[in-house]
């Protein structure tokens, strides 16, 4: 009961003692309903530490609450609330209001997704995609038929892959992605990224399967090397390098 | 074919096409630039083999690489079975077009049928 009454209070306590605030643009529109798209403004109150999401379900509380966005860790890990702030493909829970130095926060769906409604958009292709590439390690002898036997790796071996296994399916750079929004076929950085994880993890034995499923028409040769993607990634991925070393297994630089 | 291998036909076709592409220009400096552009100069270019040897090469790798990447770009422009048929046919047939009749041109001023 007191654990309750504490974390009530603590919700309650953030924004009520601001004395700063700013103008949040929320973009809003329903598909079903809606001829054309709008913007909706609310003056929000805010500190140093208060984040986009947190001002947005400011304004759900206490302006609107139809206002319809996707969240869930609230610590950027599950990837969820992905959206365009001030212009950028950002997550909501990790960009703060202080650190984007405007008085008018404009929030948007991400790019290159179709929109559900308001701020939520449909992740089938993200994921349709991410699947497409095998997101698993591939082998014959699994740990199911030699039990006790741990796949070790080197350090060595496990830098290879392991800034790619920070990858929380945010779609931020697929969001960025300057082909994604005009090849509705294009694998994408985020899924190449992820075959470029598993092909480089020496336990994986997938490489040959996986380089012939982005060795296609709208697989990986579509990338023209913006690097919008490795520019937004909240954690640190290098889809753009991620790409290059993948090109350069199918051109025979590597093996 | 796969992807790959159309890929790096697009970028040695490229690679190529500089070099000689290259040698050309460089061709056009043995004398005055203006005065290598002459009919007659230009005639006497044709007429000999090897030289109108790596004009028919670049008219290729020109026609192959050219061919392709708009092919690539049509690919990222508009999805679809049948668009993606005739735009990937498409550009191998104006690319044969394209070399049979530039090699038509070589052939024939080489061989003195002007
Ligand atoms: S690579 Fe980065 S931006 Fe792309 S989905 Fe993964 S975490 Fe998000
Ligand atoms: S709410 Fe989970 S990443 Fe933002």
């Amino acid at each position: 009961m007191a654990l309750v009454s504490h974390i009530a209070e603590e919700q309650v306590s953030t924004p009520v003692s601001s004395s700063k605030s700013i103008t949040l643009k929320i973009f809003r529109y329903n598909p079903e309903h809606d001829d054309s798209s709008k913007f909706m403004e609310f003056t929000v109150p805010y500190e140093k530490w208060t984040t986009v999401l947190e001002a947005i379900l400011e304004v759900k509380k206490h302006f609107d609450h139809s206002v319809a966005v996707r969240y869930s860790c609230r610590q950027a890990t599950c990837g969820s609330c992905g959206m365009m702030i001030n212009g950028k493909p950002r997550l909501a829970c990790f960009t703060k209001i202080s650190e984007l130095d405007s008085n008018v926060v404009t929030v948007e769906p991400m790019n290159n997704f179709p929109i559900i409604r308001d701020l939520a958009v449909k992740f089938e292709r993200l994921f349709d995609t991410h699947q497409k590439i095998k997101p698993y390690l591939i082998r014959d002898d699994t740990e199911l038929e030699t039990d006790e036997r741990e796949f070790l790796q080197t350090p060595e071996e496990v830098e290879q892959y392991i800034q790619f296994a920070n990858c929380i399916k945010c779609g931020l750079c697929n969001s960025a992605c300057p082909t994604m929004a005009t090849d509705s076929s294009f694998v994408g950085p985020q899924a190449l990224a992820q075959a470029y994880r598993y092909v480089a993890d020496s336990r994986d034995k997938g490489k040959d399967s996986r380089l012939k499923i982005i060795d296609e028409s709208h697989g990986i040769w579509r990338c023209h090397f913006a690097g919008s993607c490795s520019q937004v990634c909240p954690k640190g991925v290098d889809p753009a390098m991620g790409i290059q070393l993948l090109r350069g297994y199918l051109l025979g630089f590597r093996s | 074919m796969r992807e790959s291998t159309i890929m790096k036909i697009h970028y040695g076709t490229a690679l190529a096409a500089v070099a000689l592409v290259a040698v050309h220009i460089l061709m056009r400096l043995t004398t005055g630039f203006v005065e290598s552009l002459e009919y007659e100069n230009v005639l006497a270019n044709y007429k000999f083999v090897p030289y109108a040897a790596m004009l028919e090469l670049i008219l290729i790798l020109l026609a192959v690489h050219g061919f392709n990447g708009l092919r690539v770009i049509l690919l990222e422009l508009k999805q679809g079975r049948m668009y993606e048929k005739a735009v990937s046919y498409g550009c191998l047939v104006a690319m044969f077009g394209l070399i049979a009749y530039g090699s038509n041109t070589i052939i024939r001023t080489n061989m003195g049928m002007t």
